[in-house]
């Protein structure tokens, strides 16, 4: 298994550790030329990424092999949408990948392309977004007209809302101007923008790409374990001195990796994967950050946060004040998130400030049954994955709340970052 | 049992519950007025009704779809 | 042919489809609010306005057919769709024209519903709006019974009705807008504006000289 503290290989973010420059000039002498136009070049790559075991670093976990033979050989060129649009508050890595590597996303953007026969590339930063904006956009000019570019990029603003970033979301806005999640019965039909499928990818997930193009996926297994390859970036917040983004590789243990970030005080619980992931109590913090291992406690890596609640400071407030802000980005389309949410939310509000009714555990429960998997997309669920963690990791904080008193905690400083 | 299965669109959906009016055999209602529907194969003897039900929906939001 | 026989008979089928009609709109607008009852369901509610709907066309039919056989008044074919286009009183009987095209129009709508594009169907119906207080006029115009007490009630009923009806509905329509209307995904949607950025955040410059130990500094969010 690997450790945090083994040299540390950061291949996403070596190019910047080196120079602290991200021009195209420092992107080249670091990671050296990328071809695409040899003949061979697409068996290979198509066998190197099957190889590579690459998944989707946005969240879903989705082979990206497997997207890719899904949208080659549509009877229209597929267009690829480069997903930098960080709907999770608590998360910082494609802000990071832009503005350090912003190059690695798009040597990644134009593989894809290549890889699928797209004749173009949308690359989407939330509208508010304004210095990564600049960043990326600053990136695609330096590459117009060197040939780093044959696929044409631009660069596209939605609303920052934390459904946009869904994949269908995304792919409504850009097809109709709206973002709205969009009901997929049969995931198998491809998402379309006009007639071209839309094939989604985390900036992650490209940069990825990126080094496997050059380095071939024997690199990119070296780090990480044998079902979860490669190395993944987290970011770490909460009740640690130095947060961040760190690059691990995959599989090592949630400890190790939260040593990293030095946490003040031995932690309480870990939040992994995001807003809508799973608490994970501190006697199981020795879990190798990897899908597989994290299933069985009911947790899975998403988006790469990890936010760390200290000692001390009560699980159920920030509980209640993210399921709050989640009911709150509901896209409000579908009845069960739109009015199951701010339900669930101001159950939570009540138990967190111990003026729970009696009723309150049964009737949440009920609720967090009920709005998972009713809803277009998996926001509902996340929420209700989210909550069900808290009520059983913080169980003891859970009998104090019902019993009409607040833990000492409830004063403590928020980990949730509004 | 049939080889199909009922699905709801939740964008569609806006809670007329016709359907569950319809086939309270195997459509549920939540405390919001929304439909509960298991995703189980169909009896054989529901299915017509189960066809009716979706006929009847306002927004076209029921449909019976094969089962994966 | 003339005879008082078709004469009575386009009267009571006239007053008949009235009260039908106005059942309809009754039901349509009962159908269409959130708030349900115990037996009445809201798919019973529906059903029932689908019903009365087509009985009062039948009853409309009957109406026009004997109106137009009548010879004793001249009321064309072709008046019977084209408004105006009436020897006898033809503001009156063309309002009556009006109303039954409009008509025409939702119920071939609603026949072939399943295969019209989502917003058509209910676009067109919306029509019915209109064609129910057009009718009521032609009746008040056209009608021979006017001059009597029961045909005025009939027709006072009939508009109180709907009237009550329609209070109902809107006032539904009130309630249930305001409860979306607190919702907290509906509140925060202000368009261009992040919730989640509001907590302001002091901007930082980018590229970072410093390097904090270990990670990448968070200081590339404003």
């Amino acid at each position: 298994m690997p450790t945090a503290t083994d040299t540390r290989v950061e291949p996403l973010l070596a190019s910047w550790r080196a120079a602290q420059r991200r021009d195209l000039a420092t992107h080249l002498a670091h990671h050296g030329p990328l071809s695409l136009g040899d003949p061979t070049w697409l068996t290979r790559m198509t066998k190197a990424v099957d190889e590579a075991g690459l998944t989707g670093r946005g969240g879903a976990g989705f082979p990206s092999a497997v997207k890719h033979r899904a949208a080659r050989g549509a009877a229209v060129a597929p267009v690829v949408v480069v997903n930098a649009m960080e709907g999770e508050p608590a998360s910082q890595k494609d802000a990071v990948l832009l503005t350090c590597v912003p190059h690695l996303v798009l040597d990644g953007a134009q593989v894809a392309a290549a890889l699928v026969g797209a004749s173009a590339i949308v690359a989407c930063v939330a509208a508010d977004q304004d210095v990564l904006a600049d960043a990326l956009a600053g990136a695609v000019a330096e590459r117009a007209g060197t040939g780093w570019s044959p696929v044409p990029v631009q660069l596209a603003r939605p609303p920052g809302r934390y459904v946009a970033g869904e994949e269908s979301a995304l792919v409504d806005w850009l097809e109709l101007g709206r973002g709205a999640p969009r009901f997929r019965p049969d995931k198998a039909v491809p998402l379309r923008i006009g007639r071209q499928p839309a094939m989604v990818h985390n900036a992650e997930t490209l940069a990825h790409l990126a080094l496997i193009a050059r380095r071939g996926p024997g690199a990119f297994r070296g780090a990480g374990t044998e079902h979860a390859p490669g190395t993944t970036l987290v970011t770490i917040s909460g009740g640690v001195e130095h947060p961040g983004v760190y690059e691990v590789s995959a599989g090592t243990p949630l400890q190790e990796i939260i040593a990293l970030a030095r946490p003040g005080i031995t932690p309480a619980a870990v939040l992994v994967g995001g807003y809508g992931g799973t608490w994970i109590a501190a006697r199981h913090l020795d879990v190798p950050f990897a899908a597989g291992p994290l299933r069985a406690l009911g947790a899975g890596p998403g988006a790469g946060v990890l936010v760390v609640l200290p000692a001390g400071a009560c699980g159920l407030a920030d509980t209640a004040r993210i399921a709050s802000y989640m009911a709150g980005q509901s896209a409000g389309q579908c009845g069960p998130c739109v009015f199951g949410l701010p339900a669930i939310a101001s159950d939570l509000a009540a138990l967190a400030d111990g003026r729970a009714d009696m009723a309150l555990p049964e009737r949440l429960r009920r609720r967090l049954g009920l709005v998972a998997g009713r809803g277009a997309c998996r926001h509902p669920d996340g929420v209700a994955r989210m909550v069900a963690s808290a009520l059983e990791v913080f169980a003891d904080d859970v009998a104090l709340h019902l019993a009409g008193r607040t833990c000492p905690g409830r004063a403590h400083p928020s980990v949730v970052l509004w | 049992m049939s080889r199909l299965r009922l699905v709801v669109d939740p964008v569609a959906c806006e809670a007329y519950g016709y359907c569950t009016e319809l086939l309270p055999e195997l459509i549920g209602v939540d405390e919001w007025g929304y439909p509960i529907v298991s995703g189980d194969p169909l009896p054989e003897h529901l299915v017509a009704l189960a066809r009716e039900a979706a006929r009847q929906c306002p927004r076209r939001a029921l449909a019976l779809r094969p089962t994966p | 042919m003339s005879s008082p026989v078709l004469w009575y008979a386009t009267r009571a089928t006239g007053m008949v489809a009235m009260v039908l009609l106005s059942l309809t709109v009754v039901l349509g607008l009962l159908t269409a609010a959130r708030t349900t009852g115990r037996t009445w369901t809201r798919f019973a509610v529906a059903d029932f306005h689908r019903s009365v709907s087509l009985l009062a066309v039948l009853f409309l039919a009957g109406h026009v057919l004997t109106s137009v056989l009548d010879s004793y008044v001249h009321i064309g074919w072709a008046a019977v769709v084209i408004p105006f286009a009436s020897g006898y009183k033809p503001l009156w009987v063309g309002l009556g024209a009006v109303s039954l095209d409009l008509m025409a129009a939702v119920v071939v709508t609603s026949l072939l519903r399943n295969h019209l594009r989502a917003g058509t169907w209910r676009g067109v119906h919306w029509l019915s709006y209109a064609s129910w207080p057009v009718a009521i006029a032609h009746g008040l115009g056209t009608g021979t019974d006017m001059r009597a007490d029961w045909a005025w009630g009939l027709t006072v009923v009939c508009v109180a009705a709907v009237a009550g009806a329609a209070v109902f509905r809107l006032a539904d329509g009130a309630r249930h807008r305001a409860r979306v209307l607190g919702l907290p995904a509906v509140q925060s949607r202000t368009p261009g504006v992040n919730v989640k950025r509001l907590v302001p955040r002091p901007p930082v410059p980018v590229p970072i000289a410093t390097s904090a130990p270990g990670g990448v500094p968070r200081a590339h969010r404003h």
